[in-house]
């Protein structure tokens, strides 16, 4: 099994990190990549996938997920969660801390990764809390965590509001090259805020979020990261402000990067329409200047990720009062097909959504995959770029059916995942690719 | 063109045709309440629920004698919304609610968009009597009632609302429907109170009392709560009132003839002097006198089609294109 040999022939290959598209047969061995082979010219041993009008993927990584285990198994469970990740063509997720117990330890980041290995479906990065307890006092331990398997650490739905802490973190970060993720949003400024501060939220009565709330903070860490040197990672961007205080930062040298949802990226405040909590996230839905703000910086890498943010609720927790919501929606399922929209619409190519998706948070992660190049793991999502179909949330693998995208028509389908070589996903609707070489 | 939704959650898109209805219904209702005997059979045998999750005397108990007065029967129930997280949700609340087939539900709750909730839960009738900061429709056509036995024709009329619009139910409700029906509207209040959005509503802003009632026609003032005081919206009730506060020397600033209008219970010496509130301009107790027959003529609109008369369709389902960004 390990030392097998697999053919993904007549697709095109689409790997930012080894030049633009072309058609190529990707050769398998065991759990890493042998190599790209022009078409044809293999010869056909071992297992073959057929990939004729398929696009050939490097495993998309995830960077920002909640996988709700331990404590809230009934939003999500790790098996459920990366079951998701594989149906939406991603190969590794980085995931959050706010579970229950919190990962403020090595005891829950190796239970993280021992339930994840039984899953067996996508890889699982964990993320460490930055504060015991994500209660913003004092730094958790960054070096017991980062021995039992964290590659990154975040208080993510906690701002960290004192400034100070936050310069400790990303100081003692750089000790083990751990990226510092955070959570922007000036809890002052927020105040009890529940969308974005604007026209809408003025409408329905419903008190707003400034986007200096985001822009305030990312400013503060910015400054903060230039003082100490440590990687800083802005999730879920989510202002023009913020976007261009990270573009000028970057020119300066600061050590900054920054991640961007395709909530962020498709939908405005208006969504919120007549108090739809699927609408609800944190940060909220803004404005058109700002999508499009935030466009122009995933296209021009100043935002180097797309990540989900994959926040699963129960219908429970969604269908009350809209202040009483609770924040997020699901993205796994949904963001490759919602990525490649941008693509249509002509904000960025095909290679740079991939690189967004799967080269860039790999490569700001650490991890392994984000290229097909010969060496690394065998992470690789194969894709039917044409194939139309309408999201019905009842038919997702995760547990929670909280999006905004129910009934939308999108346009390309995952149709095979393998994670080191090994075939996770197959969309069972779609026509049978998988034959054996006699 | 009458009122044929199926509830009243808001004045927001409604046509000055509907609106008109309303009030040429209410105005009808009002010798009804004069008689000695204040009772009419219009909704015998109907069910109207007022569901009340905030104190309130005066919407409450306006609502109950209006539909007693059309041979309702009501039920009353006073809930806690303070029990959030435990207890019952609203949704479980409306759909219990519904199992005993009321015909009109009457909700008051502190949460924005609490009404819309109830409503996709009922198929019978909602009636919103304040939702959070959202709207409360109810107070602005009883408003809207005052002014058009007042002043006639309330297209034209310039009509100042000072006071806490941010969270301003009846703000808002006032807001659309003066829109609608033509007037001019100037809100007035503190930057703090009166963000600009309010602008992109259609409003004129003004921070300046006196620059805000010149020559209005009507004065709306806005109950300032005392609770606003802790969250810095302004330095205390008291440099509030200096700037604020509707003193007989302000109102003269007006139009001939204005009338002063207030939706209750006021503060004396805050955001009105008590010389105003009971001066002869002032039409505060024609207001509730009026709220009656308003709320007889919605809970008649809404209550008089029997269930399965009601249309299908709760509210207009939201256009598939909003709130997605522009390519």
């Amino acid at each position: 099994m390990s030392d097998e040999r697999v053919i993904v022939s007549g697709g095109t290959i689409v790997d930012p990190a080894s030049g633009p598209p072309r058609p190529g047969d990707l050769v398998i061995d065991g759990e890493r990549i042998a190599g790209i082979a022009p078409p044809g010219s293999v010869p056909a041993e071992g297992r073959v996938i057929d990939a004729t009008g398929l696009l050939v993927l490097p495993g998309l990584v995830d960077m920002h997920v909640h996988l709700r285990e331990p404590g809230h198994e009934y939003k999500e469970t790790i098996a459920t969660g990366t079951a998701a990740a594989v149906a939406g063509g991603i190969t590794s997720v980085a995931c959050m801390a706010n579970t229950n117990p919190v990962n403020d330890s090595g005891a829950v980041t190796r239970f993280i990764l021992e339930q994840a290995a039984r899953a067996g479906a996508a890889r699982v990065y964990p993320v460490g809390a930055l504060s015991v307890g994500l209660e913003g006092a004092r730094l958790a331990e960054f070096g017991e965590m980062r021995r039992a398997g964290i590659v990154a650490v975040s208080d993510d739905g906690r701002p960290v509001m004192d400034a100070g802490l936050m310069r400790r973190a990303l100081e003692y970060a750089r000790m083990f090259d751990l990226l510092v993720i955070a959570h922007e949003e000036d809890c002052g400024l927020a105040a009890g805020g529940v969308m974005n501060e604007g026209v809408t939220a003025v409408r329905l009565g419903l008190r707003g979020i400034p986007a200096a709330a985001e822009e305030v903070m990312v400013a503060r860490d910015i400054a903060l990261a230039e003082l100490t040197g440590g990687r800083l990672h802005i999730a879920h961007i989510s202002t023009r402000g913020a976007v261009e205080l990270v573009r000028a930062a970057k020119a300066r040298g600061v050590a900054v990067s920054a991640e961007a949802t395709p909530h962020h990226l498709l939908l405005t405040e208006e969504a919120v329409g007549e108090y739809d909590t699927n609408a609800k996230m944190a940060p909220p839905l803004r404005t058109q200047a700002d999508v499009d703000a935030v466009r122009a910086g995933l296209a021009d890498g100043t935002i180097e990720a797309l990540a989900t943010d994959h926040a699963p609720h129960h219908r429970d927790e969604k269908e009350v009062e809209f202040e009483h919501a609770a924040n997020g929606i699901v993205g796994l399922e949904t963001s490759l097909a919602l990525g490649l929209k941008l693509v249509a619409e002509g904000v960025l190519d095909l290679s740079t959504l991939v690189d967004r998706m799967s080269t860039g948070p790999a490569r700001l992660l650490g991890v392994p995959g984000g290229t097909l190049r010969p060496g690394e793991a065998a992470d690789v999502t194969l894709l039917d770029p044409k194939r139309t179909w309408v999201v019905d949330p009842t038919a997702f693998r995760s547990k929670s059916r909280n999006t905004p995208y129910a009934g939308w028509e999108l346009t390309g389908k995952v149709v095979t995942v393998l994670v080191g070589g090994r075939t996770v996903y197959t969309d069972v609707t779609a026509q049978p690719v998988l034959r054996v070489a006699s | 063109m009458t009122y044929t939704k199926r509830h009243l959650v808001g004045l927001r898109g409604l046509t000055a045709e509907e609106i008109t209805g309303i009030l040429d219904q209410a105005a009808s209702f009002k010798e009804l309440s004069e008689r000695a005997i204040k009772k009419a059979p219009t909704l015998r045998g109907k069910t109207v629920v007022n569901l009340f999750y905030e104190n309130s005397t005066r919407t409450r108990t306006s609502f109950e004698i209006a539909a007693k007065r059309l041979s309702a029967d009501t039920i009353n129930i006073t809930a806690s919304s303070s029990s959030v997280g435990k207890g019952e949700t609203l949704a479980d609340t409306a759909r219990n609610l519904e199992a005993m087939r009321p015909d009109v539900i009457v909700v008051r709750h502190p949460s924005s968009g609490a009404a819309q909730l109830v409503a996709r839960h009922v198929s019978c009738a909602v009636v919103n009597a304040g939702d959070g900061c959202h709207e409360h429709p109810t107070q602005a056509l009883l408003d809207l009632l005052t002014i058009r036995e007042r002043r006639g024709d309330v297209a034209g009329l310039t009509v100042a609302i000072v006071g806490d619009l941010l969270h301003s139910r009846v703000g808002r409700s006032n807001l659309y429907a003066l829109l609608a029906l033509g007037a001019r509207v100037r809100l007035v209040g503190p930057p703090t109170l009166l963000p600009r959005e309010f602008a992109a509503l259609g409003a004129e802003l003004h921070h300046e009392l006196a620059a805000g009632v010149r020559g209005a026609d009507v004065i709306m003032m806005l109950r300032i709560q005392r609770e606003r005081q802790g969250a810095n919206l302004f330095p205390s009730l008291e440099e509030y009132s200096q700037y604020f506060c509707l003193t007989e020397e302000t109102v003269r600033l007006a139009a001939p003839g204005v009338i002063i209008l207030h939706p209750g219970p006021i503060n004396r010496g805050i955001e009105i002097s008590t010389a105003v509130a009971d001066g002869p301009y002032s039409v505060i107790m024609d207001q509730v006198t009026n709220g009656v027959a308003v709320r007889m003529a919605v809970l008649c609109l809404l209550a008089a089609r029997s269930r399965a008369d009601a249309p299908a369709e709760i509210e207009p389902a939201s256009e598939p294109s909003l709130g997605v960004a522009r390519a």
